[in-house]
């Protein structure tokens, strides 16, 4: 049997072993930190220990002297070269927001701030020197408890004269996508049900394992920037606009890069400093940070107050959902900082058919490291959120927590269906996702264990929790982020070019970080064009090589590069053609492409790929007037989000005597439309469920009084490790998406977007009955005890705010109901 | 400087190091053995484990001059010859790896775990990973990726063993 006959009928759909394997298990791989350049020098950063602070004297003269240090260089040295870092959305025309320095020059806003830069032979010689960096500083109050910096009561900017940035509202009623949620509220109040709670989004460090590093080498004219980032393009841009480079001297080149997950979205101090440096001194230079340093000061995710107010029928169908954020920015803004809460804001209302809704946000600053991009964007807040208060709704009806959400979601015969915030969802069949999922993980057999459980006693109780989740991805329609004030468009790129011995070279904006594009791509261009896999060759994550992209983040390589490919694809067929017809001698109208070849219609006669590539690369004899040359480019801008779903559900058991939470068993069904490879998908789908997992059990960055990261390493900032960790049962429905070729949708956030309520609501729901109906996340042994223990005992006053609407003689009311003490029970 | 001789990759190194540089560093900046890479500076990631005679260690954790007259194998190492280790081959052939930044670590890891355990359960894989952190595969695709190659490999050494009889 020949490898082509083991060939799969279709490439997409095929569990392909990824092409980038090989260099990557092989130590053979690319990294930024990896590049050594002849006379390179090295960057190490001097960083503020104050949150809060005026930056009196620095005193450079011992770190300046110390053995192989080539320049120390303070704020006040580059204050007028290093421009301010860019913000790239700011969400409303009135927003407020600090200059950014790259390097502090008079004042430091947050612990980590950079104040000084060393640079010297080596790496050990530069960190020498930066402990001789003197800085004196004037401590000033911060900022650091989100409400209260919301109230103004200590300011992070005192400049600004307040620390609220922005504010920015959706409401369906003033949209005319849906009725007034005020109205809905009120009329739920007399007759209906009314659900209000605060929840908490923590602060989380998107924590990819490849720490970031910058090599920047000024060669003459030509500037290179090797970076350890999501979005090349990006940083050819703002080196450009934030130092005055001309953009056409400056190629930046992504390598390999170890993960990003929102991270790695950024034009950063360090790459800023890295450049300005470089070009300064005329010397290629690298910096490479510490884990310390990445987590101190490398942007983090989340940072929200949620306070929420759901309206229903007392049957518990939703009438209105009304959202008040409280956003936290950390010290600055970001590239797309202010916009993270916005991409939530058409997600609260996820799968469910709500007929009035209303988003508020405030954007707060705090003098704390700033917040970002960090998987989910905006999406796992939202559907936090929704989920968690479909529980609480369905508790008070008193109907299996399932039975609420199919009472309100949109049915499978209902798409089309427009949102109520005027989002078209193209496909998805919720029923199916759930159905499935309710089989594979053995929901009813599971309840009956609960039950089973509850009714004995057992001091380790069993909770279900369940997440029925949709998303906004594949990011974006340009016009739809010009309508939010982002300031660049989410078209992608790609360019396919036909080479003579028959190989297919793709070009591609998109920047992948372990995502497995080179894979997926070549599936896609093997079925397109009828070409064999290997002969295809993804080239990606140099502005050189791919000149115009837009890169990768939001789910959108596949669904918007992916699309951009195709149509580049299709274009070298249409090229091909009239040679093809030439070749052939037949009218190009009678010219069929199939399977690699182009042959008349009703005739066997045919020409393949290779040999009317040939013919072109040739010349020899084309058409008059055609050009020789296949290759094509495409430029494609969606013309809608993709919506991907799926139903989650996790059981977990808890202690009741120590709090300690155990996964059993997690199962997802993820409908992502068509698959173009199963194998990457899955690993897509486990690693964000262990991501959000993550979110609800373990993961928090902690701030203590003073503003100093306490959570400031891999010994306090706890990922998950394999022996935290269950195996996921996972599958998929496909529902394909009506709004590109293939029908893909978004993966990339999905897992991660579904798995933290499904999670909580599994903890929650393992002690509901006695007296819990919130843990704050991380939902540690510590938090989950004290919860038990304050439901328990009925004396935390903060439990009765909680439940505002449980009525006396109701479920979960039986005082008696929170004793742990064990043996009796 | 303090002299050191490590044989790294079956090659005999003789190089002068500060007493105070780690193994990963001298691997990584002096022998150019940049498969290994530095993860974290807590030695919690293991993303720099590469094997000290023959056993597992985090070169994060240990001194270059420790190393002085011993034997280190690297990711770089283990497939001399083009052919890929089974752990290695094991690993492309689960997805077990996505960005591939902790990759080398945790196939030197895991190599060592199936050593000292060649048969192993789920719980032993996932305990034997614990100290090598990984961001992307939420560890489902490693540890079956640990187990196939496990089965792979006890079932030729299971008939070997059976003609020596």
């Amino acid at each position: 049997m020949t490898a082509v006959d083991d060939r799969p009928a279709l490439e997409v759909g095929s569990a392909r072993k990824r092409k980038e394997d090989q260099r990557l298990i092989t130590g053979r791989t690319k990294w930024t930190d990896n590049i050594t350049l002849p006379g390179m020098l090295h960057l190490v950063m001097v960083r503020s220990p104050f949150a809060h602070a005026t930056i009196t004297n620095v005193d450079t003269s011992a770190a300046t002297a110390s053995p192989g240090v080539v320049a120390v260089l303070t704020g006040a040295d580059v204050k007028d070269a290093q421009g301010s870092l860019p913000c790239a959305w700011p969400i409303t025309a009135d927003q407020k927001a600090p200059d950014h320095p790259s390097i502090a020059v008079d004042r430091v806003a947050f612990a980590g701030e950079i104040v000084a830069v060393v640079v010297a032979r080596s790496v050990v010689a530069a960190r020498d020197a930066a402990e001789l960096v003197d800085v004196d500083y004037d401590e000033l109050p911060p900022a650091l408890d989100l409400r209260k910096a919301a109230a103004d009561e200590t300011l992070a900017h005192p400049g600004l004269g307040t620390n609220k940035s922005a504010f920015w509202q959706f409401d369906s009623e003033t949209a005319g996508t849906g009725l007034g949620v005020d109205a809905a509220i009120d009329a739920a109040r007399t007759d209906g049900i009314v659900i209000e709670r605060e929840y908490r989004q923590q602060r989380l460090i998107p924590a990819f394992m490849e720490p970031r590093s910058v090599v920047c080498d000024p060669t003459g004219e030509q500037t290179t920037i090797w970076s350890a980032t999501q979005v090349p393009h990006f940083v050819r841009i703002f080196t450009a606009a934030v130092l005055g480079i001309p953009e056409s001297k400056v190629r930046v080149i992504a390598p390999d890069v170890g993960g990003g997950f929102g991270g790695k979205l950024q034009y950063t101090p360090e790459e800023n400093i890295t450049t300005l440096v470089a070009t300064r001194l005329g010397r290629p230079c690298k910096w490479t940070e510490t884990r310390s340093e990445s987590l101190l000061s490398a942007h983090h995710g989340r940072d929200q107050w949620q306070k929420l107010t759901l309206a229903a029928t007392a049957e518990g169908k939703v009438t209105g959902l009304k959202v008040d954020l409280l956003a936290d920015m950390g010290a600055y803004l970001g590239l797309v900082t202010p916009g993270v809460p916005i991409l939530g804001a058409f997600m609260f209302n996820a799968i469910y058919k709500f007929p009035a809704y209303q988003f508020n946000c405030t954007n707060i600053f705090t003098n704390k490291t700033w917040t970002d991009a960090y998987r989910g964007a905006g999406r796992p807040e939202a559907t936090y959120a929704i989920e968690r208060l479909m529980d609480e709704l369905a508790v008070e009806v008193g109907v299996d927590p399932m039975t609420i959400r199919e009472m309100n979601w949109i049915t499978h015969e209902e798409f089309p269906f427009t949102s109520v915030c005027g989002l078209e969802y193209d496909s998805g069949n919720y029923e199916a996702a759930t159905e499935l999922a309710k089989e594979m993980f053995d929901y009813d057999g599971l309840r009956a264990e609960q039950r089973r459980r509850r009714d004995s006693g057992d001091t380790v109780q069993l909770g279900l929790g369940i997440s029925t989740f949709t998303e906004m991805c594949g990011l974006a329609p340009s016009r739809v982020l010009g309508s939010l004030s982002y300031a660049a468009g989410g078209w992608e790129h790609a360019s396919v070019r036909m080479l003579p011995t028959g190989k297919v070279e793709v070009v591609t904006g998109s920047s992948a970080h372990g995502q497995g594009h080179e894979t997926a791509w070549s599936q896609i261009i093997a079925d397109r064009l009828g070409v064999p896999f290997e002969d295809v060759e993804v080239l990606h994550g140099d502005t050189q090589v791919a000149a115009k992209g837009l890169d990768t983040y939001g789910s959108r390589s596949l669904v918007v590069g992916g699309e951009a490919l195709i149509k580049a694809a299709d274009k070298v067929i249409e090229k091909a053609k009239p040679i093809a017809a030439h070749m052939l001698e037949a009218s190009v109208d009678d010219i069929e492409f199939k399977d690699g070849t182009f042959t008349v219609r009703g005739t066997d006669n045919g020409k393949a790929m290779a040999e009317v590539v040939w013919a072109t690369f040739s010349g020899h004899d084309l058409p008059d007037g055609t050009e020789p040359s296949l290759d094509s480019d495409a430029t494609y801008d969606p013309v809608n989000f993709s919506f991907p779903h799926g139903t989650h559900l996790c059981a977990v058991e808890v202690d009741t005597e120590t709090g300690k939470v155990e996964l059993r068993s997690y199962v997802s069904v993820d409908d992502i439309g068509t698959i173009v490879n199963p194998l990457i998908v899955e690993g897509q789908v486990h690693g964000g469920i262990v991501q959000g997992i993550a979110q609800a059990l373990w993961e928090e960055a902690v701030h203590d009084e003073s503003g100093t990261l306490v959570s400031g390493s891999f010994v306090d900032y706890t990922l998950p490790t394999s022996a935290d960790t269950i195996s996921l049962r996972t599958a998929n429905t496909v529902s394909p998406s009506t709004t590109n070729t293939l029908g893909t949708k978004g993966v990339g956030e999905a897992g991660c977007i579904a798995s933290t309520p499904a999670v909580v609501n599994a903890i929650v729901d393992a002690v509901r009955h006695l007296g819990v109906n919130d843990i704050q996340m991380p939902c540690t042994p510590e938090r989950v005890w004290k919860a038990i223990q304050s439901a328990g005992s009925h004396s935390g006053a903060v439990t009765e705010e909680a439940q505002p609407h449980f009525a006396e003689g109701a479920l979960n009311q039986d005082p008696s109901a929170g004793a742990t003490d064990g043996a009796g029970q | 400087m303090t002299r050191v001789n490590v044989t790294v990759d079956g090659v005999l190194c003789s190089d002068d190091v500060e007493p105070r540089t780690l193994l990963v560093h001298y691997l990584r900046e002096v022998v150019g053995k940049v498969g290994t890479v530095v993860g974290c500076d807590t030695s919690n990631c293991g993303a720099c484990t590469v094997h000290l005679d023959g056993r597992s260690v985090k070169s994060c954790n240990v001194l270059a001059v420790q190393a002085d007259g011993h034997e280190v194998t690297t990711i770089e190492g283990i497939a001399p010859y083009g052919e890929l280790h089974p752990m290695q081959q094991a690993f492309h052939d689960n997805h077990a790896l996505q960005c591939g930044y902790c990759t080398p670590g945790m196939i030197m890891q895991a190599i060592d775990v199936l050593q000292e355990t060649p048969n192993p359960t789920e719980e032993q894989i996932r305990l034997g990973l614990e100290g090598n952190l990984c961001r992307c595969t939420g560890y489902h695709n490693i540890v079956k990726a640990v187990a196939a190659c496990a089965s792979s490999m006890s079932e030729p050494a299971a008939a070997t063993q059976g003609s020596e009889a």
